[in-house]
C-alpha cells in the first residue's frame, strides 16, 4: 500500500471559479464612448458608484477610460452623480 | 556643399507646406440647449456654431441633433434638455473662441468639448455607418 495516499473525510471542492477577464481585450473594443449610457452602466451598481476592478475583471488600462467616460457622461447629465435603483 | 543645399531648401519647402496646411485636430462637441427652443430656433443655433466652425478655417465631420431628451438631474432648474452632437477638424487654437461664443449664449446650458483619439474617430465612424462596435457583446 502507498503511503502518501492521503485519504479525505469530505470530499474536496473541485469546482473552479471562472477566471476573470476584461471585455475590452477580449472583444476588441478600443474606445470607451461617454455618450453610450447603456454601456457604461454595466460598470457601475445602483447607486450609480463605480465597479471595481476587483467585480469587473477590466484592465487598468480600461478602467481608467471607464472612469473618464463615467465622468463625462455624468457632467453633462447621460448619467446622475448620486441616484437610487439605476437599474 | 550642393546637397547641404538641397537638403537645406528642401528643408525649407517642408516648413512652408506644414506652415500652410495648418494642424487639424478631431473634436466633438456635445451642447444641452434650454428644452423651450423652438424647431427652428434649434436648428438656427446649432448652424450658428457650424458656421463658426468653417469660417475659422474648419471643417465640420458630422453634426447630430439628438433632440429632446431628459436629463439625470436638472440643471438650471430644468429637467429636459436639447442634446447636439457635432464632429469636427479645426485648428488647435480655435476651440477657445468657440467657447467664448458658447459661453455667452443664453441658449447653451452645458457644453463639452472632447479630443478624438484615432479610435475614437474609427469608432464614430463605425457607429455613424451602423457596423457594430463590439460593445453589444458585452453583458453585464
Amino acid at each position: 500500500m502507498a503511503k502518501n495516499e492521503i485519504k479525505y473525510l469530505t470530499a474536496i471542492k473541485t469546482e473552479k471559479r471562472a477566471k476573470k477577464f476584461c471585455r475590452f481585450k477580449k472583444y476588441g473594443i478600443k474606445y470607451v464612448d461617454y455618450k453610450d449610457a447603456e454601456f457604461l452602466k454595466k460598470f457601475l451598481n445602483e447607486q450609480g458608484k463605480m465597479l471595481p476592478r476587483r467585480i469587473t475583471g477590466n484592465s487598468l488600462k480600461f478602467q481608467r477610460k471607464v472612469s473618464e467616460a463615467v465622468k463625462k457622461a455624468r457632467q453633462m447629465a447621460i448619467l446622475p452623480y448620486v441616484t437610487d435603483l439605476l437599474k | 556643399m550642393v546637397i547641404w543645399q538641397k537638403a537645406l531648401t528642401f528643408a525649407a519647402q517642408l516648413i512652408f507646406l506644414f506652415n500652410k496646411s495648418g494642424i487639424m485636430n478631431n473634436y466633438e462637441l456635445m451642447v444641452i440647449f434650454t428644452p423651450v427652443l423652438s424647431e427652428e430656433d434649434y436648428k438656427a443655433a446649432q448652424k450658428k456654431f457650424i458656421d463658426l466652425v468653417t469660417a475659422n478655417g474648419g471643417e465640420l465631420v458630422n453634426s447630430n441633433p439628438w433632440g429632446l431628451k431628459s436629463l439625470a438631474y436638472p440643471i438650471q432648474k430644468k429637467t429636459t434638455g436639447l442634446y447636439w452632437v457635432m464632429d469636427y477638424k479645426a485648428p488647435s487654437d480655435f476651440n477657445e473662441k468657440l467657447k467664448i461664443q458658447l459661453l455667452r449664449d443664453d441658449n447653451v446650458l452645458r457644453h463639452m468639448f472632447t479630443v478624438l483619439d484615432k479610435y475614437a474617430v474609427e469608432y464614430n465612424n463605425k457607429k455613424r455607418s451602423g457596423v457594430p462596435t463590439g460593445t453589444e457583446k458585452v453583458e453585464a
